[in-house]
């Protein structure tokens, strides 16, 4: 049965690889399934998927629970860096969403609707802050969401009390624990936020905009585009996803802790995009690309944790996985790369009477 | 045989990947002148300079300083060997103060301490030679830009330079500043410096030059003593004329017997100019005209067509279209008011480099439309597939990334992306530049036949031949002013040299046309 269920895994994946290997999403794809490959064939236990009340467990289940929170965010991550910037204030944001959540909840005794409502209404002003001090000021990038990034937690600590709140509230506790169809119910969101988002940018103009002003912003603005409405929209989104994603943190562990929710998160969302495809310096942008980083950074987390290795070198070999992701990705780094794989073909023909006179020709000329 | 010159270049070259930039080049300056480098844009002007600063290696030729033969691999040698450069932009730092800025990277210190007594006393010495006392331990940003440019002259003299190249030193300045710099050159001329003076101010070559070398895309055209080369002759050297040939070449322009222009302009400005900008003037076009804008590089062709689209914003004067007063803030009011505009520099204004054709078509039309109304992907590619075929674009697809496209190919995805917004005004700065002669002719055709069409279009180049050609009317520019203005059979070559090579004051009174 399990080997029947890997074979067919494996299948799918491999068709879906041929299907796209024309495609940027191709390479960051193969690193997924190479890691895969190398847990399903030597950690013990990672493939195995079994069926608990009804609901799909497994490894790999993990990996799409635990990934939806970088997954949320890198889906508003990928426009903000195609419009050339980049977002810091992420995990601080989805802190202080939560804080918001909790606090509504335990200390102002309100229902889940308001809650939810409440946490993403401030989410948003967080991305629309963000936003103007990045296109209305023209402060940049790093800078503009550093100012959240740090002061953030801050509010987030003022709004709990400084404590950590727990809640129960059944509904909100289902957002980051709950199933459906047997799958967890995180990686509806995701689906769903990926949804909005490809609606928001490809079935309006934004996404065009968007990779117009990451391109050439000034050639962007002779053509009338509004550029900075556009990048304004895109932290504004950013916020959005950093809210949903901070509910689903504090889902997770039912409570709220401003010092250690979506700690560090926007350095692993920010390298879910990169990973993905989208170039930090802007332009084109690839939100599934962004889904397949995200899932490669968590696989890598997971496989750490599967295979024991301590948490205080794990980041070790996933920078090494990574590095190898983004030089399979640089088109420079492939070609020479080809260039050593063809070389066995190459050498007994050039080298060899290359060497020969400078070998003969040596001990003659004292 | 006579003493060495203080420069003697011989036969300099240097090549960059696909251009000629210097074609066995040669450039001669003595002691006690004044020398302008004439070129337009693209003549080899700046490369010679970069080439003789050590910026630049030359690929062959000799240049020999005071008889030395000099081969400065770096700036901070030709400057030790007596070379010392100014260039257009203050090239200062402007928060630290004027001694430090003029004795920077050569402070007199002991033990590695600096020395501030001395700094400030080299710096007054240096500044003293320009009859100028300033408090030097000033911050620099705190003075004009024209006291900044100073400091700078008083920094390249304080290396005991024995040549000195000034850059468009002037193109910041104002007039009595300018007058202050010219001052200062004439004394350092008679203290025996050789001085190089690039500008595109015809003027000022008259008013301060010695001496006159002009180069032409890339090679060497003549040397001429100032005073024997009258402007016409220097503007012909310079756009490659002969002026008997242009004398003779008095053709009336095409398409003059076209449909008459409507009576009522498209688009009316009075009194429009920018600070610094360009100089308030008057300027319409009616539909179906084409006003050609002539001058020099420099002459403020562009910065017109800036205010109009609202890349930059005017500080005098009202524009109108239609008939109504509009303001136009940025580019996006310009489209709302179905003005169109193509930048001179392709590259930077222009294209999206990673984006396809038909993206690159559609935006300009999306743009006005707002980001909720998309194109739909069937509209795209009929838009697509109709300017590439209607402007014969050479392309595999419209799927195609324009980047990968020649200069020519490029330029007509533009034209297409405006044309895609059916705009009443179509502003061409320098369309044709840089592309081949067959798209050039193709273009020079569309111009004709939006025209037709009853578009009001604004033309700019620096190729007279297509302004002559292309235009119902010319309006002659020279140092950010309106000199005149040519309508119909009045339109020459030969009357446009003469109105940018006149001097100063007499244009206005003798060229401007008696209708």
């Amino acid at each position: 049965m399990n080997v029947l269920s890997d074979l067919l895994f494996w299948a799918v994946f491999a068709g879906g690889l041929f299907a796209l290997r024309q495609q940027r999403i191709f390479w960051p794809l193969l690193a997924l399934a190479l890691l895969l490959l190398f847990n399903n064939l030597f950690t013990p236990y990672f493939f195995n998927l079994e069926i608990r009340n009804g609901y799909l467990y497994g490894s790999r289940i993990d990996i799409l629970n635990q990934g939806a929170k970088v997954m949320l965010v890198s889906l508003g991550m990928t426009l903000v860096i195609a419009t050339g910037g980049v977002d810091l204030s992420v995990g601080a944001v989805m802190a202080l969403a939560g804080a918001v959540a909790a606090r509504l909840m335990v200390v102002d005794g309100h229902g889940f609707t308001t809650a939810f409502f409440g946490a993403i209404f401030v989410a948003l002003l967080c991305g629309a802050w963000n936003g103007a001090l990045v296109a209305y000021l023209g402060i940049q990038p790093i800078i503009a969401t550093l100012i959240l990034m740090v002061a953030g937690r801050g509010i987030a600590q003022l709004v709990s009390d400084g404590q950590i709140i727990n809640f129960a509230d059944p509904t909100m506790v289902f957002l980051g624990n709950g199933h459906l169809l047997g799958l967890p119910f995180t990686l509806t969101i995701v689906l769903a936020l990926l949804a909005a988002t490809w609606m928001l940018t490809r079935r309006t103009a934004l996404g065009l905009f968007i990779e117009a002003v990451g391109d050439n912003p000034t050639a962007s603005r002779y053509s009338g585009v509004n550029a900075r409405l556009v990048t304004f929209l895109a932290y504004l989104f950013t916020g959005l996803c950093s809210g949903l994603a901070g509910l689903v943190a504090a889902s997770n562990i039912k409570s709220a802790d401003a010092n250690h929710a979506g700690l560090y998160l926007e350095l692993d969302a920010i390298l879910a995009v990169v990973v993905g495809g989208t170039a930090l310096t802007g332009g084109r942008f690839y939100l599934v690309g962004s889904l397949v980083g995200a899932l490669l950074i968590q696989t890598l987390t997971t496989t750490m944790y599967a295979r024991n290795v301590s948490a205080d070198i794990a980041p070790m070999p996933k920078a090494l996985v990574i590095i190898a992701v983004c030089l399979l990705q640089s088109e420079k780094a492939r070609r020479y790369l080809s260039r050593f794989t063809r070389r066995p073909a190459t050498p007994p023909a050039l080298p060899s009477p290359a060497v020969a006179p400078s070998v003969i020709a040596s001990p003659a000329q004292p | 045989m006579a003493e060495p010159q203080l420069l003697e270049i011989r036969g300099l070259e240097k090549s960059f990947p696909g251009v000629r930039a210097l074609q066995g080049v040669d450039f001669t300056v003595r002691r006690g002148e004044v020398h302008a480098l004439m070129g337009e844009n693209g003549a080899g002007k700046s490369t010679l300079i970069k080439a003789l600063t050590g910026v630049y290696d030359r690929d062959g030729g000799d240049s020999r300083l005071d008889g030395q033969s000099i081969r400065p691999g770096s700036p901070r040698e030709a400057e030790a060997l007596g070379i010392s450069t100014v260039y257009q932009e203050v090239n200062l730092i402007p928060h630290l103060s004027v001694a430090e800025n003029i004795c920077l990277g050569r402070q007199p210190s002991a033990f590695g301490f600096l020395k501030w007594g001395a700094i400030h006393r080299r710096a007054e010495r240096a500044l003293a030679r320009l009859d100028l006392t300033l408090d030097v331990s000033r911050q620099l940003s705190s003075f004009s830009i024209a006291i900044q440019q100073m400091v700078a002259l008083a920094r390249a003299l304080d290396v005991d330079a024995k040549l000195l190249i000034l850059d468009e030193p002037t193109s910041s300045l104002d007039e009595n500043e300018v007058a202050e710099l010219f001052k200062v050159m004439r004394k350092l001329r008679t203290e025996g410096l050789g001085i190089v003076f690039v500008t595109h101010f015809l003027d000022q070559v008259y008013s301060v030059t010695d001496r006159i070398t002009v180069l032409r895309n890339g090679k060497h055209v003549g040397e001429y003593a100032t005073t024997e080369l009258p402007r016409l002759e220097l503007v012909a050297r310079m756009i490659g004329k002969d002026v008997s040939e242009v004398e003779k070449m008095n053709h009336p322009p095409a398409d003059a017997a076209a449909p008459p222009a409507a009576a009522a302009p498209f688009l009316e400005v009075a009194n429009f100019g920018r600070k610094g900008s360009i100089y308030p003037l008057d300027l319409s076009v009616k539909p179906g005209e084409v006003v050609g804008l002539a001058g020099l590089l420099g002459s403020g062709r562009t910065e017109i067509a800036r205010l109009i689209f609202g890349v930059d914003r005017a500080d005098s004067g009202v524009l109108k279209i239609d008939g109504q007063t509009v303001t136009i803030n940025n580019p996006r009011d310009a489209l709302k008011q179905r003005i169109a505009f193509t930048a001179e520099d392709r590259k930077v204004d222009g294209i999206i480099p990673n984006l396809s054709i038909r993206e690159n078509i559609v935006l300009a039309l999306q743009a006005s439309r707002g980001p909720w109304a998309r194109i739909g992907r069937a509209e795209q590619n009929a838009l697509a597939d109709r300017f590439i075929k209607a402007l014969g674009v050479k392309t595999p697809g419209p799927e195609q990334l324009i980047k990968n496209l020649s200069g020519g190919n490029q330029q007509k995805v533009l034209l297409g992306r405006w044309l895609a917004t059916e705009p009443k005004l179509f502003i061409l700065d320098e369309p044709t530049r840089g592309i081949d002669v067959g798209a050039k002719a193709e273009i020079e055709k569309l111009i004709a036949s939006l025209r037709k069409q009853g578009l009001a279009i604004l033309f700019i180049s620096s190729e007279l031949e297509e302004v002559v050609r292309d235009s119902q009317r010319v309006i002659i520019l020279r140092d950010r002013r309106k000199v005149g203005e040519l309508a119909a059979e009045q339109i020459s070559e030969q009357a446009i040299m003469q109105m940018i090579a006149a001097p100063t004051g007499e244009s206005q009174a003798v060229l401007h046309p008696s209708s």
